[in-house]
């Protein structure tokens, strides 16, 4: 492909990220509805919510300071560059040089920690409280993404994402292999951790000791919630992206014809549907962990990285 | 797995908005009402923040049964949140009793601009049985302006929902 | 030009020493006392870059005149450039902040004695890496431990300041007997102590020997770069300094034992076999861990500073150990890279460590405390030091799109290659490194945190806080020349990297080109290719920021933000004490890693007289297991203590038993002669 049609596709699919975002939590919170027997609300729910926040009067704590404000801005600005790194529709990447997985995660690791800070910010205790937690289990996260994904960096040669979704192209039979498997189980429970879903966290929670994120949060509003919980949603979005394309490439265009990238959004979509109703299940299923049993889930996830690597490392 | 059969076994048991028996025929109206004039105003979505100002859990019961599967308010995009700062309305139970006066202020205070108060239930407007208690300030109104009082001891989650949207046609445009 | 810059970097420092040893008690004493460390420190720099560009070591011939144990030999090689520009980086803007943070001594302590000793210090640290012989190294290496050691007794009438300085001496003694061990094993068969004579006796030595030099050299250069279990005086001595000595400490003294650590194993030693590397990248890895673990439960800002050094230390030295381990499996392109990303992360660190221990002092200066929890709310009270904390803080968090990620990137990358060696405990080895690593950097990002959070966010936690001013001009400009500092070096990643893999190239045997860094900060690694791009990520970030924030204004309410009182579920009043404060932050990594602290901790509860349902205060102590001091140190001193009590029954004070002593020993010496049969 060219070098100019790549970057529309770069900048095609980072909108297509911005757009799926808020359908991905809407379409989690309709399937849980319908597995608690009820209707819920559609799944476009999530934007007239986003168009209503920015519609809204923004109320700011009068001892906040200028990085409470800032941080929505950091916290959007970091998710939302991701989704230019990451491969959604097609491979090669054009930015594939300007970042690589190690870039990816750590700059949704910059996301949180400006989050966290904003929670302390205003000086409330649940804000505190949440960043905290939310540290916590960020710094208990980072080595099991760490490991997986070099488990996956391993047989690819590469980090950069393009790469490693090239690589698993040309042998569509490793998504079954142990050392896939293991890493793909290890990143899903991340996946769980980092975005504040159940067992770990309880996005739809009323109690402020229980919270983690929606605490760091709670004194946000108007534009700047608006651009939190889109960020939000992006992060999971990411972290889906990243489950579906890089251990499941089946779809992802190789071409830029109209019909590959048409098969390509589409299997992308199915995808992230397939996703979200594996979480939507395991949400309905499992109760929220304890605190202090959280680190447990998450050594878990390390082991189960750590024997990801030994599987790819003997399957060499 | 137990769940799950269960969960398919009883299927959606939300009020049906197509065909509606005839006593669901108020709530449906009403339901649909809310969901128009949600559309309108806060551009069909509400949420809503929840202050118990000294009630004796009765509203609370009922308002319950509002975001459970029968009645299932998320259908309409209400939806209940953790902070007033994300609240576009207040739904006020019990009369305001001294120690709740300054929170409910407070919440009222911290609550983003346009905003609604519904107060819920008879002690909300007259303080019930709770009348002339030296623990009670008073109505909900002495503390915070009010936008709709739904009267009942304790009101049907319909109700509560007709006061909802009552509220919503009453407010000036966003 | 390169004779005059070094001239003038000499000249420089003596002149300011000479200045504040003359007249350091005047106000002007000690402003020309810091132009000449600022005029050193520049020509330094300079003399740093004009000797990166490569080619042949310069070497001062002029300068080998005292013939004792081959006299003075300084030259210039990459290596030592690269470490001349790192000092000046750091020098210059410390020394600039300190003009404006001594005037707080001013009248308490010697301003004169603290101005000869910083000069003399900043000498002899730059002179370090020129040493071209043992002699020089060994002088240098002294003078800059013993000048420091003097800094750090700056504020003598704390009892707590001489204990750390105490501390600090003896364990730079320990380190300096193990590096004169080394070089008296390397020196025994070679015609001179000059280094290049040393290397090539080296290469004669037999493994064994090698083996116990590099050993000796390892704990010689990790007590000084503060590797576990000889980290144990940078939380006691950085804390006592004055904050810009801190800085030099921290940023550049320990970075100089890496140095050591280069040039003996890999300049003199040429290398050895894999467990060397596997030594250090085990040191480093325990280093790095313990570092941040420390440094998160700290409460005092400048300890959490020196803990976050000893991380900082490891990593470094994970990736030289990762060099030694490719050089051995030979790997020459991965061993370059692991190297170029330590020395590139040396050099980051010496930045942004800079930046915070400047920035503390701020604080310090601004609040008369190091403890966190009484701090809060500076971010208002201190517009300047507030955003440059933030950059520094960001950059030694290991995130986007600061020099602090872009090395930590590297370090990954470098790591990388030694997965996928065929030998599987090599590629165990490297995979605990990587987590270690990962898990090193979530932590640090925790610590870091709650270092900025605690201390600039919400609400002033004590008078002292509310009361907090903002720091002097010479200071202010000190703190934002190295926040402009690490901006830089981020930008600039590709040229910086350039530069490290030049001497890292030298330094494995390779040809001195940098190991294909191209536009794209990409580069050959044997498992394949990983791309990145510091200037696109910094420039991505920056326009994506601008541009969502002109889309926020244009599709939200034009309604102006409202100021409310913080929302906590309606209580009625906000005070400092429902703050989080540090010890809260930090509580649940506590209890993770319980096993490691070992924590202690008391409750006391204080009731109302008249009710034990009110309750009046609540003391809560906690305590971590010190490790080291209890199992290592404690048991050794305490023996040492012992034996020289015994030794003490020789020393009677009776002059007949002295006697007896000198005709004992007479008589043994005679003895020995007769029996070995000399003439």
């Amino acid at each position: 492909m060219t070098a100019a049609s790549g970057h529309v596709l770069a900048a095609a699919q980072a909108l297509l990220c911005l757009a799926v975002a808020p359908g991905l939590i809407g379409l989690i919170r309709w399937l849980k509805a319908r597995m608690q027997n009820r209707r819920g609300s559609p799944v476009w729910q999530p934007y007239l919510d986003l168009r209503k926040l920015l519609a809204k009067e923004t109320v700011v704590s009068v001892n906040a300071s200028w990085l409470f404000r800032l941080a929505p801005y950091v916290v959007f600005t970091s998710t939302a560059a991701v989704t230019f790194l990451l491969p959604v529709l097609a491979v090669p990447l054009p930015l594939d040089p300007v970042g690589d997985l190690l870039v990816v995660v750590y700059l949704l690791l910059l996301g949180t920690f400006f989050l966290a800070l904003a929670g302390l910010d205003p000086g409330s205790a649940f804000g505190g409280m949440g960043a905290s937690r939310e540290m916590t289990v960020a710094a208990l996260a980072e080595p099991s993404i760490a490991v997986a994904m070099f488990a996956l960096a391993l047989g690819a040669g590469s980090t950069n994402l393009g790469e490693i979704v090239a690589r698993a192209m040309a042998r569509p039979a490793d998504a079954v292999s142990p050392g896939y498997l293991l890493a793909f189980t290890a990143l899903f429970i991340v996946t769980l951790a980092e975005t504040g879903r159940l067992p770990v966290d309880n996005p739809a929670t009323h109690l402020e000791l229980t919270m983690i994120h929606e605490a760091m949060v709670l004194e946000y509003s108007g534009r700047y919630l608006a651009l939190i919980e889109w960020a939000a949603a992006l992060k999971l979005l990411v972290f889906f992206t990243l489950l579906a394309n890089l251990f499941v490439p089946w779809g992802v265009a190789t071409t830029l014809g109209p019909g590959a990238l048409l098969l390509a959004a589409v299997t992308y979509v199915a995808k992230l549907a397939v996703l979200a109703a594996a979480v939507a299940v395991f949400e309905t299923r499992v109760a929220k962990l304890r605190l202090f049993r959280v680190p447990e889930l998450l050594s878990v996830s390390f082991v189960l990285a750590l024997l990801a690597i030994t599987a790819s490392f003997l399957s060499r | 797995m137990l769940l799950f059969q269960k969960m398919l076994r009883v299927g959606v048991v939300t009020l049906p908005m197509a065909a509606p028996s005839p006593e669901e025929a108020e709530m449906l109206h009403v339901a649909r009402e809310v969901q128009a004039e949600a559309r309108r105003l806060f551009r069909r979505t509400l949420a809503i923040r929840e202050v118990d100002a000294g009630s004796c859990n009765g509203c609370e019961i009922e308002i319950t049964g509002l975001s459970g599967p029968v009645y299932d308010s998320e259908q309409f995009g209400i939806r209940f949140v953790a902070s007033p700062r994300h609240a576009d309305l207040l739904l006020v139970t019990g009369p305001v009793t001294r120690n709740m006066e300054v929170p409910l202020r407070r919440t009222y205070e911290a609550t983003p601009a346009p905003k609604l108060v519904v107060a819920v239930g008879d002690c909300a407007r007259t303080c019930g049985v709770f009348a002339g208690s030296y623990a009670v300030v008073g109505s909900v109104d002495r503390v915070v302006p009010v936008d709709v009082f739904v009267d009942g001891c304790p009101p049907e989650p319909v109700q509560i929902l007709r006061g909802i949207l009552t509220a919503m046609r009453g407010a000036p445009r966003s | 030009m390169t004779d005059l810059l070094f001239a003038v970097m000499v000249g420089g420092y003596a002149a300011g020493a000479a200045a504040a040893g003359v007249w350091g008690q005047e106000r002007g004493g000690h402003t020309a006392s810091a132009a000449g460390a600022i005029v050193g420190a520049i020509a330094g720099l300079l003399l740093g870059l004009s000797g990166s560009a490569g080619g042949a070591a310069h070497h001062w011939a002029a300068l080998d005149v005292a013939a004792v144990a081959g006299g003075v030999v300084l030259r210039l090689d990459v290596l030592a450039a690269f470490f001349l520009v790192l000092i000046g980086v750091v020098a210059a803007p410390a020394v600039l902040y300190g003009a404006g943070y001594v005037a707080g001594y001013a009248g308490r302590y010697s301003l004169r004695g603290l101005g000869v000793a910083l000069n003399l210090f900043l000498l002899a640290t730059s002179l370090v890496p020129l040493a071209g012989n043992v002699m020089t190294f060994l002088l240098a290496w002294e003078g800059m431990s013993l000048a420091s050691y003097f800094l750090v007794l700056t504020d003598h009438e704390d009892p707590e300041t001489v204990r750390a300085g105490t501390w600090y001496l003896g364990m730079t003694q320990v380190g300096l007997a193990f590096l004169l061990g080394a070089f008296l094993f390397l020196g025994a068969a070679a015609p001179s102590l000059d280094f290049a004579d040393l290397s090539a006796a080296a290469a004669e030595l037999d493994p064994a020997a090698r083996g116990l030099v590099f050993v000796l050299a390892v704990l010689g250069f990790g007590s000084k770069a503060g590797l576990v279990p000889l980290h144990v005086w940078l939380p006691r001595a950085h804390p006592a300094a004055p904050s810009h000595v801190s800085a030099l400490m921290s940023g550049v003294m320990i970075t100089l034992g890496i140095y050591g650590l280069l040039r003996v194993g890999f300049d003199v030693l040429g290398g050895g076999p894999a467990w060397w590397g596997a030594l250090l990248i085990g040191l480093g890895a325990a280093s790095a861990l313990v570092g941040v673990l420390y440094a998160l439960m700290e409460d005092d800002i400048k300890r959490l500073l020196a803990y976050s050094t000893v991380e900082n230390a490891g990593l470094i030295t994970l990736g030289v150990g990762a060099g030694f381990l490719f050089q051995a499996l030979d790997l020459p392109r991965a061993a370059a890279l692991a190297v170029a990303a330590a020395l590139y992360h040396a050099l980051n660190h010496a930045a942004f460590k800079g930046l915070l221990f400047l920035g503390a002092g701020s604080i310090l200066h601004a609040t008369g405390t190091r403890n966190m929890n009484r701090y809060g709310g500076l971010i208002r009270r201190m517009p300047w030091t507030a955003p440059c904390m933030l950059l520094g803080t960001v950059a030694i968090a290991g995130l986007p799109p600061l020099n602090g990620f872009m090395s930590e990137w590297l370090l990954f990358q470098a790591l990388l290659p030694g997965v996928a060696v065929a030998s599987p405990v090599v590629a165990v080895l490297m995979v605990l490194a990587l987590g270690v690593l990962a898990l090193t950097a979530g932590l640090a990002a925790a610590a870091f945190a709650k270092a900025f959070g605690i201390s600039f966010l919400a609400l002033p936690r004590s008078d002292a806080a509310a009361a907090a001013h903002e720091a002097s001009v010479t200071m202010r400009a000190g703190m934002v020349a190295l926040a402009a500092a690490c901006v830089l070096l981020a930008a600039g990643a590709l040229p910086a990297l350039a530069a490290a893999g030049a001497v890292a190239s030298t330094l494995v045997g390779l040809a001195p080109h940098p190991p294909t860094f191209a536009l794209w900060l990409s580069f050959q690694t044997p498992a394949g290719l990983a791309r990145m791009s510091p200037p696109a990520v910094i420039a991505g970030l920056a326009v994506g920021l601008g541009l969502v924030w002109l889309l926020v204004r244009a599709v939200s309410s034009r309604r102006p933000v409202r100021l409310a009182a913080t929302w906590g579920c309606g209580r009625v009043g906000q005070s400092p004490r429902m703050e989080y404060t540090a010890t809260a932050f930090a509580e649940p990594l506590r209890r993770v890693f319980s096993a490691i602290y070992r924590p202690t901790e008391d409750v006391t509860v204080d009731h109302h007289p008249e009710s034990r349902y009110f309750v009046q205060a609540i003391a809560y102590r906690a305590r971590l297991l010190p490790w080291f001091e209890h199992y290592l140190y404690e048991p050794v001193l305490g023996r040492v203590r012992r034996w020289g009590r015994r030794t003490l029954l020789l020393q009677s004070g009776s002059i007949h038993a002295y006697l007896a002593y000198v005709v004992g020993a007479l008589v043994l010496l005679l003895g020995a002669l007769l029996v070995s049969g000399a003439p």
